[in-house]
């Protein structure tokens, strides 16, 4: 990664270069909003009947009750899944996914976290991603897609049988919806973390530079 | 199950606001749960006023008739749903209502009858044992509850289609109407195409034996494509008409058409 390296010098002598596209950043934080709405109204959802032996606390919910909850994740689904299929054709038409998250190699991988882990990853380049970042994005994209499918097959088990039979029946798919769930969770907190200690990407994610 | 989701959680209010609305006639009733769960709805926006909340409430039920159009339009009403093996049938396949088994209504056979009303050629009252003489089918099919959580059973009984024929309905009607014995009234409209759904039927067997008590008897009308809410137990009257008439559940919120 040393020939990636970049003083701040030289990132201040350089004409300010666009780091996020605006599509990515306006998709972007539709998508968060979409998210939480989900997430939180699928709390709701979750626990009119839990899957597991606790349910979600009910200052995080959204919704009041089932009804409302199922209101809510019925409406921002259409945020979600316009955004998302927007963003999934953007990104594959103009060649930022094959640019930005491949290749994967496992070499590269493996590299990268023990980088990171001994905190000698740098960040310095924001335009290219390193190879945990392009796992994890690339990974949460697929994520997405499961728990866009998961879902509709739940919502529409009659119409949308062949959904359902994906995951083998309607109760496997709920749990692939929850699990789904918590690993965009889990993703959201060490994207949040990474933000705030590297506080230029926040930066370029909201004014592009 | 569907108790929790009832009314705002933590028991006391929920005993009291209990208490209180049994001495409510009807109507007002049902209104003021309605409101129980919009008020229910207000906490969703913390900081905002009430103003906002309703407007938010209203958009949100604007996206769920948009919703309903929108699967009118793109899915065909006359899908089968998924059957099953008796082999993959719950067991054992839970009671579920918004109170406890020994609250279910318990009704004697003999008094019973089915009230026919609305619009339809035929309005005379049906025995059970005149209905039990009606060709029986039988379907094993999934439940699914709102609340999301799902059962496989079998049931036997009467597709709702050819009772139609049978009394004469008019079939262009836009809703059967279905009353309950349950104390507090429980109703559900179903749309009229749900309704000549092939796999809708008058149930009067659970796994071939009489529908027992905790599964609606004498009769439950069983809509594989519809939540279970839309699967009305108990059953003591049906209404064919062109009025929505509203629901128990529907009118706390639940989309009508529910269908999956």
């Amino acid at each position: 990664m040393a020939s990636l390296t970049v003083t701040d010098e030289q990132v201040r002598a350089t004409p300010a270069k666009v780091i996020q596209p605006a599509w990515v950043r306006v998709m972007h934080w539709i998508n968060a909003l979409a998210m939480i709405l989900m997430i939180l109204s699928g709390w709701q959802i979750y626990n009119a009947s839990p899957l597991f032996g606790f349910s979600f606390p009910r200052e995080y919910t959204l919704g009041g009750w089932l009804g409302g909850g199922l209101l809510w994740h019925f409406a921002a689904m259409w945020l979600l899944m316009i955004n998302g299929l927007a963003y999934l054709v953007t990104g594959f038409a103009t060649g930022r996914f094959r640019k930005k998250l491949l290749p994967i190699t496992p070499s590269g991988v493996l590299h990268d976290v023990r980088a990171a882990l001994t905190f000698k990853l740098g960040h310095d380049d924001l335009t290219v991603y390193n190879y945990v970042q392009r796992l994890l994005y690339a990974g949460i994209i697929v994520v997405g897609v499961l728990i866009v499918l998961s879902g509709l097959g739940m919502w529409k088990p009659v119409q949308l049988y062949y959904l359902v039979m994906l995951f083998g029946d309607y109760p496997t798919a709920r749990y692939v919806h929850f699990f789904c769930m918590a690993a965009i969770c889990a993703f959201l907190v060490i994207h949040v973390l990474l933000a705030l200690l590297v506080p230029k990407s926040l930066r370029a994610m909201i004014i592009g530079r | 199950m569907a108790k929790r989701s009832f009314l705002i959680p933590g028991v006391d209010k929920r005993l009291l606001i209990k208490d209180s609305i049994k001495t409510m006639p009807d109507v007002t009733r049902r209104r003021f749960i309605a409101g129980g769960a919009s008020l229910g709805a207000l906490t969703l926006l913390t900081g905002c006023d009430v103003v906002d909340s309703s407007s938010a409430e209203e958009m949100l039920k604007s996206v769920s008739k948009f919703n309903d159009a929108v699967q009118s339009f793109i899915f065909n009403p006359d899908a089968l749903a998924p059957t099953f093996p008796e082999s993959a049938i719950t067991k054992p396949f839970p009671f579920n209502a918004y109170y406890d088994l020994d609250d279910a209504p318990d009704v004697s056979a003999a008094d019973w009858k089915l009230e026919v009303r609305g619009l339809v050629d035929n309005k005379k009252p049906w025995t059970l044992d005149e209905l039990y003489k009606l060709p029986q089918v039988t379907q094993v099919t999934r439940h699914i509850c709102v609340e999301g959580w799902s059962a496989i059973g079998s049931w036997t009984g009467t597709p709702l289609r050819d009772f139609l024929k049978l009394i004469g309905a008019d079939t262009r009607a836009k809703y059967v109407w279905f009353q309950c014995a349950d104390k507090d009234g429980y109703n559900s409209p179903l749309d009229m195409r749900s309704a000549l759904h092939p796999q809708t039927q008058m149930t009067f067997k659970y796994a071939n034996e009489i529908l027992p008590r905790a599964y609606g008897f004498p009769m439950k009308i069983r809509v594989p494509t519809k939540l279970g809410f839309k699967n009305p137990k108990y059953v003591v009257s049906m209404e064919v008409t062109n009025d929505y008439k509203g629901g128990y559940w529907e009118d706390q919120g639940y989309n009508s058409f529910s269908g999956s």
